[in-house]
């Protein structure tokens, strides 16, 4: 697997090629802008772009613009954004667009190597990382909705799976069995009123309902 | 300046501010003669002798009519009188009334003192010098032997040195009386103040402000960078050295977990200064981190369509914050609610939460803080406490500076 980075400090630049090399990746481009960036990403076109939101010149949200760019012209680069703090509006930006190969996570998870190597593996497989900082950040904006029907073992079953976890992560995750995974989701699908469908679409619309992105259909 | 050291005698002057002294009290006795005797005499000259009631009612309240017309031009000149010559500014908004009890009272007064300076002064040249023309007096019906003559020069001295007094304490009490009278008098002096105190908080309150900011980018840029690096090294090391002996591991676990904790807490420190999410992207974003982060749910409603300015902003959000901290402290709460809306056109935050209650800033908590925070922008801190709850704190902020 291919991958590009783009991170204008370049102490942090260091730290993410080591980790993403420690992950199996090989690293064909490192960027400290986004034009860089997008440049390396059309040349290489890699299975993964991790990206610094905030890059020169703005120093703003240059890094999920491109984000938005690279997934809408180059659907096999999946992208995960790291960023100085959680910004839900970024995230909303992103997930109602792409559903899959899309992670966004704080910068100090990187530091975390083991999960985070996880989390770019699973997002480079074209699934779904995000930080539960993020999924907490979105949960504060959501008044009375279905998700208020859900027990608090539900929830945290649902924060997990908006985090991009399967079944297994999330049973090791909570010291909980598979089976009782696999009971709680279909409970959560149930109070949601999912429609029955493939289990992962029925998974991702889920998920979306609990970020509070996009009512219907992805 | 009391009236005791207006009229205290200064005979330690230069003659440099004699000089002065001298100059601006004349300049004084022209405008006055201009302004007042002048347009006095005129019915006299006019009416030649004024003998008819019409002439003398006429020639009363001309000079005084005079005065009242001119008020805003003789208040100029005696300003620039002021400035001209005494370098003393006086400055203010046009109060007629009082400006005219100098034109009418003071002045004149201050006047007929340097004509009489002067008469003093004049004597006492004349006496004093009374042995120069003693000799040539002859023609004089008056001539002063040696005697009288001794006792002259020491009178002329005397009158000298009255009129040098006299020309020190015009000038003081003339510039006591136009400050009073011409300046702003007291309540638009504290009106002054109040304006100046209120721009240099303001001032002070956004220096602050910046300062914080700058904290908290340094910080960001420097240290929370290098620390992030070192955990992610240390990561990496956790995770590839395999082959190292146990207490090694243990050592670099130990490090990694430390670097971590320790961007953890240089976070929430940058988070309590000024987070850089808020100046960014506003109210909104910044407050969902903190309300995310609070141990206990908390309903976040945000609804100010316009930003306010940098400071308000930053007292916004640090009255959530604390007040957020104060809840998960005390309040023994199970949920709590943030909401900023505008109220008029003023950002109004509201805090509450279902705990016990019975909070009271006096008592010495984050509150008194907040509290403080709120009246160095000019908001009003408002708190409902009772035993048993539910605290509901207000805020209403100014939504600019």
């Amino acid at each position: 697997m291919r991958a590009v980075i783009a991170e204008d400090s370049v102490l942090l630049r260091i730290g993410l090629v080591k980790v993403v090399q420690t992950a199996g990746f090989e690293v064909v481009a490192e960027t400290d802008d986004a034009e860089g960036l997008l440049a390396a990403v059309e040349e290489q076109r890699p299975d993964i772009a991790v990206v610094d939101v905030r890059m020169p010149p703005g120093f703003t949200d240059e890094g999920v613009r491109a984000a938005l760019l690279i997934r809408r012209q180059w659907p096999d680069t999946a992208v995960l954004l790291l960023s100085q703090y959680v910004e839900e509006r970024y995230a909303a930006d992103l997930l109602t667009s792409h559903t899959s190969g899309i992670g966004y996570l704080l910068k100090q998870r990187v530091a975390d190597v083991e999960e985070f190597i996880d989390a770019l593996r699973r997002v480079a497989g074209g699934g779904t990382a995000l930080d539960p900082q993020v999924v907490a950040q979105l949960l504060v904006r959501r008044h009375s909705d279905p998700l208020d029907r859900l027990t608090s073992r539900e929830r945290d079953v649902l924060e997990l799976m908006a985090g991009g976890r399967s079944n297994a992560g999330i049973a090791g995750a909570l010291v909980i069995s598979e089976s009782a995974v696999a009971k709680h989701i279909n409970s959560i699908f149930g109070k949601l009123d999912l429609p029955v469908a493939e289990a992962d679409h029925r998974r991702v619309l889920a998920v979306l309902r609990f970020l509070g992105v996009g009512r219907g259909a992805p | 300046m009391s009236l005791r050291t207006a009229i205290r005698p200064a005979f330690g002057r230069s003659p440099h501010r004699l000089g002065r002294d001298v100059r601006f009290g004349s300049a004084g006795i022209a405008v006055q003669f201009v302004a007042w005797a002048a347009p006095m005499s005129v019915p006299w000259v006019i009416y030649d002798n004024a003998s008819s009631p019409v002439d003398i009612l006429l020639a009363l309240t001309v000079p005084l009519i005079g005065p009242a017309v001119a008020t805003p031009l003789l208040t100029r000149v005696q300003r620039q009188r002021f400035a001209a010559l005494l370098d003393v500014g006086i400055t203010g908004p046009p109060r007629a009334r009082r400006q005219l009890w100098y034109h009418l009272l003071a002045g004149p007064a201050v006047a007929f003192g340097g004509v009489l300076a002067w008469g003093f002064a004049l004597g006492g040249v004349v006496a004093t010098t009374v042995f120069l023309w003693r000799q040539q007096a002859g023609r004089l019906k008056f001539l002063p032997d040696a005697t009288s003559a001794a006792y002259l020069t020491v009178g002329g001295c005397a009158l000298l040195a009255l009129a040098y007094w006299l020309i020190a304490a015009l000038v003081r009490l003339d510039t006591r009386a136009a400050t009073a009278f011409l300046g702003p008098g007291p309540a638009a002096e504290l009106e002054r103040r109040v304006e100046d105190l209120t721009e240099s908080r303001a001032g002070a309150v956004d220096a602050a402000d910046a300062e914080r900011r700058r904290i908290e980018r340094d910080l960001h840029d420097g240290a929370q960078r290098r620390l992030v690096s070192m955990a992610v090294n240390l990561g990496l090391a956790k995770a590839t050295m395999d082959d190292l002996p146990e207490a090694a591991c243990k050592v670099i676990d130990e490090a990694h977990r430390e670097a971590k904790e320790a961007i953890e807490e240089l976070s929430n420190l940058v988070r309590g200064l000024h987070p850089a999410v808020l100046d960014e992207l506003g109210l909104d974003a910044a407050l969902s981190g903190i309300a995310a982060r609070a141990p206990l749910p908390v309903r976040l409603r945000v609804d100010v369509p316009e930003r306010a300015a940098p400071t308000v902003e930053a007292v916004a959000y640090f009255v959530v914050s604390e007040a957020l901290a104060n809840i998960a402290k005390h309040a023994r709460a199970t949920r709590a609610g943030v909401g900023v809306v505008r109220a008029g056109d003023r950002p109004r935050v509201v805090v509450d939460d279902d705990g016990a209650g019975g909070a009271d800033p006096a008592r010495g908590s984050g509150l008194a803080g907040l509290a403080q925070r709120v009246g160095s922008v000019d908001g009003t801190f408002d708190i409902s406490s009772p035993l048993g709850g539910p605290t509901v704190i207000t805020v209403e902020l100014p939504c600019a500076l």
